[in-house]
């Protein structure tokens, strides 16, 4: 996967002497410290991450952790006091102020929290302003504006003014006036903070959808972790003006950082982000299918359990054998391709636990996880309930 | 040892006097080119509205007034208002005065609404011209006759010197007011989307501000309106020297027929320019 924005120590210091301040400013600086000595803000401090070219990034963190001054480095609305920023490797904190513009206007597009509209135009206009100021033509970019209102599902709307749209209309707007600039990269800063809950959940859905399509490269920002989790490949929790750990969601959850990435995630659905890959096991009992029933008796009697996974020679699995099934072979001189159960159910180990739980309540058997035919694991009972505790 | 001594004095009157002579014979040819310009406006105003037939301009009070207000009672109103000032004999008054109000606010916002947008981009200026503009709006509206007269002595010229003068603090405010306070997210917007300097200005920040700016504008119409009257010390004619009269011969009844004249030049002024405030106040905040 190439790298799209590879963002190394980069800092933002406001006030009148940022250079000398970050110079001064030690690892584990105190922010509120540095603002009544100095009068300087820390609002970011020695971040490195990279984002990858068609992934979600997401960067979370409580209100003035720095989130907005970070995402307003990657399109130099704000100018970092250190560190390098380069898309498609060109850093482009050097770049003139004509080609900084032009970057702007065909690369990398914004959506911002309280939709930042232009109250004094309509909807196709707002649409279409993008293309308006690169200098394309009226006809194509308002036929450009149209096709993004379709894709956002607000056509019909063209002509309304801004005023006449509800929150969750005027973000679609929003995105439909990024879009139209068709910017390889997206920033959305707390694009869908301000919109209600259930508006939220349809934006985040269509934003997924989109995703699908189009396979942009977004750096979202949110201070709600479900929704980070929900939408994010990868995300970054911030704390004080730092980055303090980068993961995939089920890393995060798995392996907090430090206490208070803990608390952040208290609360949080596991279910829906954990996946089969991180609560299966390696299955204690494992049955040959050259193996005959005898075998299989003595296996499972020997680990204690009255069931087992039966595999063939290259780890495929075959079935599922159970104690009695077993017994009765022996008295009727049955082999064990003939007994086992084939019609086990399997699951994928990318499969979330939550889409587990309804398979798991039907079977009366642990879940086999396997990946093209192979036994990867098995997910037992006990595993999947731990995780709802 | 009580009265203040009389030996002790300094004349300095005599040296600003001879100071504007000296400026005034210098610098002649600039005055002259002023004075020459501000006049050619004035006759071109005062001239189209002295074409105008009486009732074309009471009609458009009436047009004007419907689309400002959207009642048709109040356009009504406002064209009774100036019918009046007609049967009062003030025609030919209210044009002369109507002129000078004109060519003043035109000149005012030549010169106030550029300037009040260099402010709101220069946070420098902006600390050195509020000083004086604080200033200037603390000054009593005759003050600014002095000069006036001194560089262009009496008549409708230098009062429209005085006018425009006057009157432009509030535009160059309001303007510089607006433009920097427009929302710092949409700004953001225009930038991130690479905007020019000038697409920002002319796109989103003008369009953003025009409300407000239209406020500016329309205070800076009525105070234009209030110095008219006073500018009738120099020599303006027009309703307010109508008043001065009244006063210098006591004759109450001519004094309340221009001073209630002057008032509803002020009323109808007033809604119109307020009228086409609200509806691009409207259409901003949309
Ligand atoms: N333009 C600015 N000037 C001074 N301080 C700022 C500016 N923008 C943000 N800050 C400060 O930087 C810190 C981080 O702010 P921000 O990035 O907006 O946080 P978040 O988006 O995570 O809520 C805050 O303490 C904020 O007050
Ligand atoms: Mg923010």
């Amino acid at each position: 996967m190439a790298v799209k924005i590879s963002v190394q120590h980069v800092s933002k210091i406001f006030g009148s002497k940022p250079l000398k301040i970050l110079q001064d400013l030690t690892a584990h600086f105190d922010k509120s410290l540095v603002m009544k000595e100095t009068q300087h803000v820390v609002g970011v401090h020695d971040a490195t991450f990279e984002v990858n070219e068609g992934e979600i990034f997401v960067i979370i963190g409580l209100s003035g952790s720095g989130k907005s001054t970070l995402i307003r480095c990657l399109n130099l609305l704000h100018r970092p006091t250190g560190g390098e920023i380069l898309i498609d490797g060109q850093n482009i904190c050097d770049f003139s102020p004509k080609k900084l513009r032009e970057l702007r206007r065909h690369q990398i597009a914004m959506v911002f929290q309280n939709f930042a509209l232009l109250s004094h135009k309509s909807v196709l206009e707002n649409v279409s302003y993008g293309l308006t100021i690169r200098g394309e033509v009226k006809a194509a970019s308002q036929f450009k504006a149209r096709q993004m209102l379709l894709m956002v599902g607000l056509d019909g709307y063209e002509n309304e003014p801004i005023s006449a749209l509800s929150g969750g209309m005027k973000q679609r707007v929003g995105l439909a006036r990024a879009l139209a600039n068709d910017p390889e990269i997206l920033l959305m800063d707390e694009a869908f903070s301000a919109l209600d809950p259930i508006v939220r959940r349809e934006m985040q859905f269509e934003l997924l959808k989109l995703q699908q399509q189009l396979r942009k490269t977004i750096v979202f920002i949110t201070h709600d972790i479900q929704e980070a989790f929900k939408i994010g490949d990868r995300v970054a929790i911030m704390k004080d003006s730092k980055i303090v750990q980068i993961g995939s969601p089920e890393e995060i959850l798995t392996k907090p950082a430090d206490e208070y990435v803990e608390r952040f995630i208290t609360g949080v659905d596991r279910t829906q982000i954990l996946t089969v890959r991180s609560i299966m096991v390696v299955p204690s009992c494992l049955i040959q299918m050259r193996s005959g029933p005898n075998m299989a008796i003595q296996e499972m009697k020997r680990n204690g359990v009255s069931s087992a996974f039966v595999i063939d020679h290259d780890l495929k699995l075959s079935g599922l054998v159970t104690l009695q099934d077993a017994l009765k072979a022996i008295a009727e001189k049955l082999s064990l391709a003939e007994i086992i159960n084939r019609e086990v159910i399997q699951v994928e180990p990318s499969t979330t636990v939550s889409d587990l739980v309804p398979l798991a309540a039907q079977s009366a058997y642990p879940i086999a996880v396997t990946e093209e035919g192979r036994l990867l694991g098995i997910v037992t009972k006990v595993a999947i309930l731990s995780t709802l505790g | 040892m009580m009265s203040f001594p009389e030996n002790w004095s300094i004349d300095i009157a005599e040296s600003i006097d001879q100071a504007i002579r000296t400026l005034g014979i210098r610098y002649e040819a600039i005055f002259d080119g002023i004075k020459a310009f501000v006049s050619f406006f004035l006759n071109s105003v005062e001239g189209f509205l002295f074409f105008l037939p009486w009732w074309v301009l009471l009609l458009m009070v009436l047009v004007g007034g419907y689309f400002a207000t959207k009642r048709v009672l109040s356009a009504l109103m406002f064209t009774v208002m100036i019918f009046v000032i007609g049967l009062f004999g003030y025609w030919n008054l209210m044009i002369y005065t109507l002129a000078i109000v004109f060519v003043s606010v035109l000149f005012s916002l030549f010169i106030g609404l550029p300037y009040g947008i260099l402010m709101a981009e220069n946070p420098r200026l902006a600390r050195y011209s509020t000083s004086v503009l604080d200033a200037m709006q603390t000054m009593p509206s005759w003050v600014y006759l002095i000069p006036a007269v001194s560089f262009f002595g009496l008549g409708r010229m230098p009062a429209v010197m005085a006018t425009m003068i006057y009157a432009l603090p509030p535009v160059i405010r309001l303007t510089s007011h607006a433009i920097s306070n427009v929302d710092s997210e949409t700004l953001e917007a225009a930038r991130a989307f690479g905007s020019t300097k000038i697409q920002a200005l002319f796109q989103v920040k003008i369009p953003q501000a025009a409300g407000t700016i239209m406020a500016g504008i329309n205070q800076t119409t009525m105070m234009a309106v209030a110095m008219v009257v006073t500018c009738s010390m120099i020599g303006a004619k027009g309703l307010g020297s109508e008043v001065l009269i009244a006063i210098n011969r006591l004759e109450v009844g001519r004094g309340f027929e221009a001073g209630i004249s002057i008032v509803f030049i002020a009323i109808v002024m007033d809604r119109l320019s307020q009228g086409v405030a609200r509806s691009m106040d409207r259409k901003a905040k949309a």
